[in-house]
């Protein structure tokens, strides 16, 4: 089951207005600079537009909107994570819009915990669990739930 | 090691369907009253083929099931069976039971055994009743009557002919007179019997490849006059021994029975569409001397080209190809595709450049981007397909429904050899079909119907492809009864769709067909009529950008145009500004661009905006207001208006700016994101920004079902 805390694996991990998020590193693949995006009419808000990745159209996706957090303003810092997920019978490809990277860590299974039941609330959904790292606490995105919800 | 054989199962499902495809082909073309050995030969060969693989990986129903079907075969090959249409049926249903069995076992599913048993055992009864029946005829004659369609056999009064013996001279040859094109030029005068004398064929080491050796003996059955024959042989003159006699249709017959009998040594007599008989029959003539296989193939040659037309054009169109997989072709067209949009960067930032090595530098752009284009051409039209592939299963389905439904129906096709993208054909099958069927079921009426109206009783559909304009059209039109206009209006008022007192122009009443669910057959058909049609057709076909057109003439039949794009990969676009984004405009939508003129604005109850074209009334659709953009001008007086056209209806829209025309290359929204109403897809522009190209069909869909706007068109005519 998805929801299950992680079992060993590497994550990279990032900054979302003040929290830190982590993703399976195998999911990754590139990080870019901001560039301007073409908007799509009548796409979710969190959707910004698409980008050209070498001849692919790559939607773009801001998770500070996404996670319905206060928008912040593009700079040079921000970045565009490239992410590959399996969806459906096919890999999609995804920018996701975050203000910036940090570190990548081995996290092992007992580092890992599964969310507490929050109900419909804090968009938990895209959420696969918690872990321990350093004292800090690691917010697991599931990539495969956050493609999903940009394809329907 | 052991072989997997599994491996290779694919193949040999793949080939196998292509092979019933030309079995089925021949088969029709049997039917059709042109018995020929060669037709049958391909019938066999199509039959041992599949017997022999699917032994090989161990399908054991479909290898039982050709064996019966190879038996019957060879039956009617060595001419101890006629060719009878009763045969032809059950031939043909062999094909579709073939055709079942491999795609269960394709799909590793068990055969449905009490579908294949029952023919099966009539293919059985069939063979085994042959062995008393045809055992009364000599097998030889019988097999030349198959081969050249002679009267004698079948009964029939003996058209006039010629008989033509041809003896060349040692320089004919050399001389560039090639007898091979004469029997091809006899052949087609009519049905041309040759008798090939092989006698003079020296030994390998006196052979002389520059000179013919061989002689012919012709019997021509053809109303063709003296002088069509001499003109043949015209540059011949001198150079060869010739006759040519006229001959009697009663001694021809005796004779072509008598010749039928076992051949004296040093005259072959073979039936001369087959080849593998004049092989054999050449070696039988000169049994002393090592006949070497150039010798043979050639006397093989020589019987076969002139009288089996249809074998060599087939031979001819499929001269060396390859199997690939569409993945490469696309990946390979996502390459170009990146090329041309690399090359556009070079273009524009060369253009930058200043000095007389830029503007060599330019130059060299220049050529580049004319190579490009032309690799691009090239790469495109590998995915092209002639439209045959789809044409190819009327023939079939028009001669069943016609046996089903009572009618007579005569199919009539041009322009198969029109390409078209391989995804485009494969989106129009089903669409055509269905038009095809409907032609039969409502168009075509009943046999005596068709008297009383004092037509020909067979009816006529015709098939037709043809490029016009950068598009295909295919039409399908038939010379039934047409549409009637009065039972499409009162069906529609029934359901609610039209007004009781409503009266509409005739081409809305055509039109009202393409309406969901809608179908004026009183009786329900197995064939077409229940109401899921024209819809689906229409929509099928506009998905892939095409147009759909009805004519339709009470009393002489209906057409159905439609207009497809000759690939989905690639569109001529108008780009067109709107603040700061800029959108693509499928250049076939359209119309034309207009400056805006304060007196040719109305408004509609402050809602819609209307735009006075000539005496027409057209709505405005301001594109940044239906996608929620910024323009430079919201004022209609400051901006350009491109008139568009999409399933017959026009609107305008409402742009800052039109910049260059360009051919760009699709990208699909979906791959990564998901479809979006009134967008097409995305393409990279030269400065690698993604534009994104406008769907018109989906744009209008879209600006009536905004809130508060009815279709204004209406009530301003």
């Amino acid at each position: 089951m998805s929801r299950n805390a992680a079992s060993a694996q590497q994550v990279l991990t990032f900054k979302l207005a003040g929290e830190e998020y982590g993703l399976g590193i195998l999911a990754v693949q590139e990080i870019r600079g901001w560039s301007a995006v073409t908007t799509i009419p009548h796409a979710p808000e969190w959707v910004l537009g698409v980008m050209d990745l070498r001849g692919v159209t790559v939607p773009v996706i801001d998770l500070r909107r996404r996670f319905e957090l206060e928008p912040a303003q593009f700079g040079p810092a921000t970045v565009v994570i490239v992410i590959r997920v399996p969806s459906g019978e096919q890999e999609r490809t995804l920018g996701l819009v975050v203000d910036a990277v940090s570190e990548v860590y081995d996290l092992a299974a007992s580092d890992c915990h599964s969310l507490p039941d929050l109900g419909s609330a804090a968009a938990s959904e895209l959420v696969q669990g918690l872990a321990q790292r350093e004292g800090k606490t690691l917010i697991l995105l599931d990539v495969a739930r956050l493609a999903m919800s940009v394809v329907h | 090691m052991t072989l997997d054989l599994a491996q290779f199962h694919e193949t040999f499902f793949e080939e196998g369907f292509e092979a019933l495809g030309s079995m089925e082909t021949a088969l029709l073309k049997l039917s059709a009253g042109e018995p020929d050995a060669e037709l049958i030969n391909t019938i066999f060969r199509v039959a041992h083929s599949i017997k022999g693989g699917s032994a090989t990986f161990g399908f054991a129903d479909v290898a039982a099931f050709t064996h019966t079907l190879e038996t019957l075969l060879d039956q009617l090959r060595s001419g101890q069976r006629h060719v009878h249409s009763n045969i032809v049926d059950v031939l043909l249903r062999s094909v579709d039971v073939l055709r079942e069995m491999l795609s269960s076992t394709q799909r590793k599913q068990p055969v449905a055994s009490a579908f294949t048993a029952g023919l099966h055992a009539q293919l059985q009864a069939i063979v085994k009743s042959s062995a008393d029946g045809g055992a009364s005829a000599p097998p030889v004659a019988a097999a030349i009557a198959v081969a050249a369609g002679s009267p004698a056999a079948a009964g029939e009064p003996a058209v006039p002919g010629w008989h033509i013996r041809l003896i060349p001279g040692p320089l004919m040859m050399e001389h560039g007179n090639d007898p091979l094109r004469m029997l091809r030029e006899l052949a087609s005068l009519g049905t041309l019997v040759t008798r090939v004398d092989a006698g003079k064929v020296p030994t390998l080491a006196e052979l002389d490849p520059e000179e013919c050796v061989l002689s012919w003996q012709m019997e021509l059955r053809s109303d063709a006059e003296r002088a069509a024959i001499d003109q043949i042989f015209e540059w011949a003159e001198g150079e060869c021994t010739l006759s040519i006699e006229p001959m009697s249709p009663v001694v021809s017959t005796q004779a072509a029975a008598s010749n039928a009998a076992p051949a004296p040594a040093g005259t072959a007599t073979a039936p001369a569409a087959s080849a593998a008989a004049v092989t054999a029959a050449a070696a039988a003539a000169a049994p002393d001397a090592p006949v070497t296989p150039a010798v043979a193939s050639r006397a093989a040659a020589a019987a076969k080209l002139p009288s089996a037309p249809e074998a060599v054009r087939s031979a001819a169109s499929e001269g060396g190809s390859i199997r690939v997989s569409i993945e490469k072709i696309d990946e390979l067209l996502n390459s170009v595709g990146e090329l041309v949009i690399t090359q556009s960067v070079c273009s524009q930032l060369a253009a930058l450049l200043e000095g007389r090595q830029a503007d060599e530098l330019r130059n060299a752009l220049v050529q580049f981007e004319r190579h490009m284009r032309s690799l691009q051409e090239s790469v495109m039209r590998v995915r092209m397909l002639p439209i045959a592939s789809i044409f190819n299963r009327f023939p079939r389905m028009i001669r069943d429904l016609g046996q089903r439904l009572g009618k007579k129906v005569e199919l009539k096709m041009s322009g198969d050899q029109t390409e078209l993208d391989k995804t485009v054909l494969e989106k129009i099958g089903d669409p055509l079909v269905h038009l095809v069927r409907n032609a039969v079921d409502h168009g075509i009426e009943m046999p005596d119907q068709r008297r009383a109206a004092g037509k020909d009783e067979q009816g006529k559909i015709s098939l037709h492809a043809y490029h016009k304009g950068g598009n295909v059209i295919v039409e399908v039109s038939d010379d039934g009864a047409g549409l009637q206009r009065d039972k499409i209006l009162a069906k529609a008022r029934e359901r609610g769709l039209v007004g009781a007192d409503e009266e509409l122009p005739d081409d809305k009443i055509l039109n009202l067909i393409f309406a969901p669910g809608f179908s004026t057959v009183e009786v329900l058909s197995d064939v077409s009529g229940r109401g899921v049609g024209m819809d689906v057709v229409r929509r099928n076909i506009n998905q892939i950008g095409g147009h759909v057109q009805l004519h339709s003439t009470p009393g002489k039949g209906s057409t159905v145009r439609i207009r497809l794009p000759l690939t989905l990969a690639i569109l001529d676009g108008q780009l067109a500004r709107v603040g700061r984004e800029i959108y693509i405009v499928p250049i076939v939508s359209i119309v034309e661009t207009i400056q805006i003129k304060r007196d040719q604005i109305n408004s509609l109850a402050g809602k819609a905006e209307l735009f006075r074209l000539r005496d027409e009334y057209i709505p405005i659709i301001r594109l940044y207001e239906l996608f929620g953009i910024q323009a430079d001008n919201t004022d209609l007086l400051n901006g350009l208006l491109m008139i568009v056209e999409a399933d017959g209806k026009r609107v305008g829209l409402f742009v800052d700016e039109l910049l260059s025309q360009q051919q760009v290359v699709i990208k699909s929204l979906e791959t990564n994101f998901r479809q979006v109403t009134a967008l097409a897809g995305a393409t990279m522009l030269g400065d690698g920004r993604v534009a994104l190209i406008l769907d018109i069909p989906g744009v209008i869909v879209r600006y009536m079902d905004q809130p508060c706007r009815a279709e204004p068109a209406k009530e301003a005519a």
